[in-house]
């Protein structure tokens, strides 16, 4: 449980942030200057606001009113930074054991050895930070926040300075110790690929402020957030099953709570549950149930909104069973269909629609 | 080249005594002061840092003369010295080393401040979180990442100890056997006539002695390895 309220004023930008969210990963989602890393450092006790509480798992951290501040050295929280910041004079091991030795020994509950096998840091111990590849120096930055006992998790864009294979490999990881440990995690990040992937609840923030709290596929499907999560880039995501893998022609098949989608092959094994995103430019509509055509995914629907704004694009809302999906029409298509609210539809989606931005994975 | 008298040796070793003891009574000083000056802000800061640096700018014969005003034997500090722990420093080789500390407290402190300021503040902040205190990463993360500007520091006011003349002389006098450094005694054997082969002579040891503190820096400096093309994927 995190629960956040606090109020910072920063040189000429305005901290206002209140939220609370219960889930194994929350997600805060805004663009580069939205106030993410601020909000991280408040959170963290590395800057102070002026104003306000902050309370992890009904610990709490700080309190203007009851005029607590805990300072940092004793908050427990496990901050990654986005370049690592492994101390350059101290092997890998000894980064790794900084904040383990500063705890009394009774107080472990996160043992070294479960940390270098589930982050693969066996091989990596005597090495010099200055000779580790940025992933490897990025694992080694979680191992050492995950081995100073957090209540927390505090990942601050971990991937930014990573390439793209890189950046999945660390995903797996991080997926791995939420499996593994139960800290919750608080995950900055500007992707909407990443947040899809890990988050399970979501804080859209911009200028300083919390715009959304909920759930990742709520957030993500909502049309009035969309110049936050990115109008390009709207969209639904639905929480899918892996339950088919075609080896011959390289398709896996997800299932979901109105249908079946048919992608291009996901490197997830069966039964892994994946979050697939569905971007609304990528939701074709039509009235009656098309055949003779190449779109592998025909999902049988109901329209349920028509967000009609001025200007030649439209955005249509739909039900799939139990999901909502987003069909981004233009306005002339919508007319001469005579599309309706409450009107039985057919979306179609291209399989070809999904990368690994749609899914996180490779 | 002849071998070094009996009181050639003993010169040498009160300079090198003198210039040690100096460097290790003002190094945590001079630690201290640099991280308060890279670090922390403060109204005065200015004045402390022109303070600081005074004896770097100041004739050293002035420093001689407020040292023999303040620490003589009936001066401010010296007289309490004096009278509480029977501490005598005028006069004394333990005043030429009073002396040869504070000409080189503003090498020194430069020195470590510039090493502190290039380490990257984020580093402290990181070992924060992991619950270090702020004792404990000082010694930890910011001491050891500022050690090339610390053996750096050493060596700029172990050498500077070493040549000290000026503040030396007016502070505790030129006493044969207890005062009289190296470059004290080149200046002794040049005011005496036909004395010119003992003034080379002790010349050429305070050059051997600058050129071994040098090479012993080189050395001491802990250097990042190179990176090897092949340890980077």
């Amino acid at each position: 449980m995190i629960d956040v309220d606090v109020e910072q004023q920063l040189g000429g930008f305005l901290l206002q942030a209140i939220f609370c969210a219960d889930a194994p990963v929350v997600g805060v989602f805004g663009r580069s200057g939205a106030g993410k890393s601020s909000l991280i450092n408040v959170i963290a006790g590395v800057t102070k606001p002026r104003r306000g509480h902050v309370r992890i798992n009904d610990v709490t951290l700080f309190d203007s009113e009851q005029r607590i501040n805990v300072p940092s050295a004793k908050r427990r929280v496990g901050y990654v930074f986005q370049d690592a910041l492994l101390f350059p004079h101290l092997s890998v091991s000894a980064n790794l054991m900084y904040g383990h030795r500063l705890h009394a020994a009774g107080a472990h509950f996160i043992e070294p050895g479960r940390v270098i096998d589930v982050l693969g840091l066996a091989a990596l111990m005597a090495r010099r930070p200055d000779t580790l590849s940025g992933g490897e120096k990025q694992r080694v930055a979680i191992g050492r926040a995950l081995l100073s006992q957090p209540r927390i998790l505090l990942l601050d864009e971990p991937l930014a300075s990573l390439d793209v294979p890189r950046r999945t490999e660390i995903l797996d990881y991080i997926e791995r110790l939420r499996d593994e440990f139960e800290i919750p995690i608080l995950y900055v990040s500007h992707s909407v690929p990443e947040i899809t992937r890990l988050a399970d609840a979501v804080v859209v923030m911009s200028e300083g402020r919390c715009l959304a709290v909920g759930d990742v596929d709520e957030i993500m499907g909502r049309m009035d957030l969309k110049p936050y999560t990115g109008r390009f880039e709207g969209g639904a995501v639905i929480e899918t099953t892996v339950t088919a893998h075609d080896p011959g022609d390289q398709l896996t098949t997800l299932g979901f709570a109105g249908g079946e989608l048919t992608v291009p092959r996901v490197d997830a094994a069966i039964g892994k549950r994946v979050r697939a995103r569905i971007r609304a430019r990528d939701v074709s509509l039509a009235v009656q149930r098309p055949t003779s055509i190449s779109i592998l995914n025909i999902l049988s629907g109901r329209v349920i909104a028509i967000r009609d704004e001025t200007g030649p694009v439209v955005d249509v809302q739909l039900a799939v069973g139990e999901v909502t999906l987003t069909a981004r029409i233009t306005r002339r298509s919508l007319v001469q269909l005579g599309i309706r609210e409450q009107q039985p539809i057919f979306a179609l989606v291209k399989a070809v629609s999904f990368d690994h931005r749609s899914t996180g994975y490779s | 080249m002849h071998g070094l008298s009996a009181e050639e040796i003993g010169i040498v070793l009160l300079s090198l005594r003198v210039a040690t003891v100096s460097v290790l009574v003002s190094l945590p000083f001079a630690v201290l002061v640099a991280y308060v000056l890279a670090r922390a802000d403060f109204p005065g800061k200015t004045l402390v840092d022109a303070i600081v640096h005074l004896p770097l700018v100041l004739p050293p014969v002035v420093v001689g003369y407020a040292l023999l005003l303040l620490f003589g034997k009936r001066g401010p500090i010296g007289g309490l010295l004096n009278d509480w722990f029977g501490i005598v420093v005028a006069f004394r080789w333990t005043g030429a080393a009073l002396a040869s500390a504070l000409m080189g407290f503003p090498l020194m402190v430069r020195a470590i401040r510039l090493s502190i300021d290039a380490i990257d503040r984020r580093l402290e902040t990181a070992a924060r979180t992991l619950g270090g205190s702020h004792l404990w990463v000082f010694a930890s993360i910011t001491v050891p990442l500022a050690l090339p500007g610390i053996v750096t520091g050493i060596l700029l006011s172990f050498a500077r100890g070493l040549g000290e003349f000026g503040a030396t002389i007016t502070f505790v006098s030129n006493i044969p056997g207890e005062t009289e450094t190296l470059p004290l005694a080149i200046y002794t054997f040049t005011q005496v006539p036909g004395a010119d082969l003992q003034a080379l002579r002790l010349s050429l040891v305070a050059v051997a002695l600058s050129i071994l503190a040098l090479m012993a820096s080189e050395w001491l400096t802990p250097r990042r390895k190179p990176k090897a093309a092949d340890d980077r994927r």
